[in-house]
């Protein structure tokens, strides 16, 4: 059986696993972006809890993603929930980094005439720097995204949802003739998701970015 | 804002960089990891271990496990720097601006491509298993980030500066090798740092194709069905991967050239 019978032949699977695999990054990177950005914007003008909330979160990424997973089996079981647990840990510091650097780099003096023009902090935040901070934030989210596929893929020793689990199969069958074809459609699924985060990131960055700095 | 944005998509997989630290800031994370190690012993020696647990917790087998995760991890660094740093100046200078884009759009995708898939797939088409088999996986999957600090390292070197060294009657090559490397000298060793990083992640997943290193301490827990061994792997695992960041975040701090 060759590599395209073999798709075709568990396009149910590609598909199921697929729709699995996008959601646990999708949650993944909802939850990442709402406590990153949270953080970000909480931070960004005080150095001391930046760096700190910087550290902490970039000691999340260098744990081994393999060493994460099983340490979470304890207090959270096997299946979605340690890998959604562990991606959104993943997930924190480019978010995080980019909110930080977006906010940093509105220009001064436009903070200053919106105060000067009598808007409050928060309408300042709303109005004036997220929004011109966005392209920056969106982009970290973006790439927080590619990066969470690829780890979701490990994701299947704890049981999670997902492309890894083509992994895994083809590795347990490894000298058959269908290893390949399986550990093949794992990788092609995540690539495929890839591609398809990546063009769903563009026209978002494209529709929610305010018309001034398009 | 494009180059901007551009910038901001290359180093996302690179560990902040902090300021220069006091000493006290230099002592927190190995007395933290310290710490876990202590208590790890201590608890371990506390439990009466049958004799699966035995077989995997004890001095020399976990000695034997982290000393080849130590292994794969320095030489597929070493490897990934050999490779990914030239073709980052390669691929900086003025004749491949045409493609640039292009190619760093492939690459921004390729990382991706779980690196599982890629040490997995060596394995079963190639039947490439052991050591070697891991250190290529390894240096194909670390070498993606680093190649992307480094183009961004040599692409934030201020053009005034090179166009000056021009002016002065510096051949091309010594523009590269006196101005532009060690402009970007901070870069490429936060490049080493997030390939450290990477690659000792990476090699936990080695032991699925027979090259060992702590993965195996893991995977024994696994298939055995003892939490203990794999609390135990996983645990030191982070704490090397830790300890590694941290001996390279030194490193950094004082590579740095003086006057950056």
């Amino acid at each position: 059986m060759n590599f395209f019978e073999f798709l075709v032949n568990r396009s149910d699977d590609m598909l199921e696993l697929g729709l699995g695999h996008a959601a646990v990054v999708g949650v993944s990177v909802l939850l990442a972006t709402v406590i990153g950005v949270g953080l970000g914007i909480a931070t960004y003008r005080r150095p001391r809890p930046r760096e700190a909330v910087l550290a902490v979160a970039g000691t999340f990424l260098t744990i081994p993603s393999f060493a994460l997973f099983i340490l979470l089996i304890g207090p959270l079981g096997l299946g979605a929930m340690p890998v959604v647990v562990a991606l959104t840990m993943y997930g924190l510091l480019p978010i995080i980094r980019n909110t930080i650097t977006g906010l940093r780099e509105v220009d001064p003096a436009i903070v200053e005439s919106a105060s000067g023009m009598g808007m409050s902090r928060t309408q300042q935040l709303l109005k004036i720097e997220l929004p011109l901070a966005w392209p920056v934030i969106i982009t970290g989210i973006r790439v927080t995204t590619l990066v969470l596929l690829g780890i979701a893929a490990i994701g299947s020793i704890v049981l999670g949802p997902g492309y890894g689990e083509l992994i895994f199969t083809g590795l347990a069958r490894v000298g058959t003739p269908v290893a390949v074809n399986l550990v093949l459609a794992g990788a092609l699924g995540i690539i495929v998701l890839a591609i398809v985060f990546d063009v769903l990131f563009y026209v978002i960055r494209r529709l929610t970015t305010s018309q001034g700095i398009r | 804002m494009t180059t901007l944005a551009r910038d901001q998509d290359l180093v996302v997989q690179t560990p902040p960089r902090t300021r220069r630290r006091s000493l006290a800031g230099y002592l927190v994370m190995p007395a933290i990891l310290a710490l876990v190690c202590l208590g790890m012993y201590l608890y371990v020696s506390s439990q009466e271990l049958d004799s699966i647990e035995a077989r995997s917790l004890n001095a020399a087998s976990l000695a034997t496990a982290t000393w080849e995760h130590i292994q794969l991890t320095v030489v597929s660094t070493v490897l990934t720097l050999i490779i990914a740093v030239p073709l980052g100046i390669l691929l900086t200078r003025p004749f491949t601006r045409r493609f640039r884009p292009y190619i760093i759009t492939l690459l921004t995708l390729g990382q991706a491509v779980p690196t599982i898939a890629v040490l997995v797939l060596l394995a079963v088409a190639f039947l490439f298993l052991g050591f070697q088999a891991a250190v290529v996986g390894l240096v194909l999957y670390a070498f993606i980030p680093v190649l992307l600090n480094t183009i961004v390292g040599l692409e934030q070197v201020d053009e005034s500066v090179l166009e000056a060294g021009r002016g002065m009657g510096i051949s091309k090559f010594g523009v590269l090798r006196r101005l532009e490397l060690p402009l970007s000298v901070p870069i490429i060793l936060a490049g080493v740092r997030t390939a450290l990083v990477i690659n000792v992640g990476t090699a936990t997943l080695t032991t699925y194709i027979n090259a060992g290193g702590l993965g195996d301490i893991i995977v024994a827990g696994l298939s055995t069905n003892r939490v203990l061994i794999q609390i135990i792997g996983a645990a030191l695992t982070a704490v090397l991967a830790l300890l590694i960041d941290y001996l390279a975040g030194i490193a950094e701090d004082f590579l740095r050239p003086k006057g950056l």
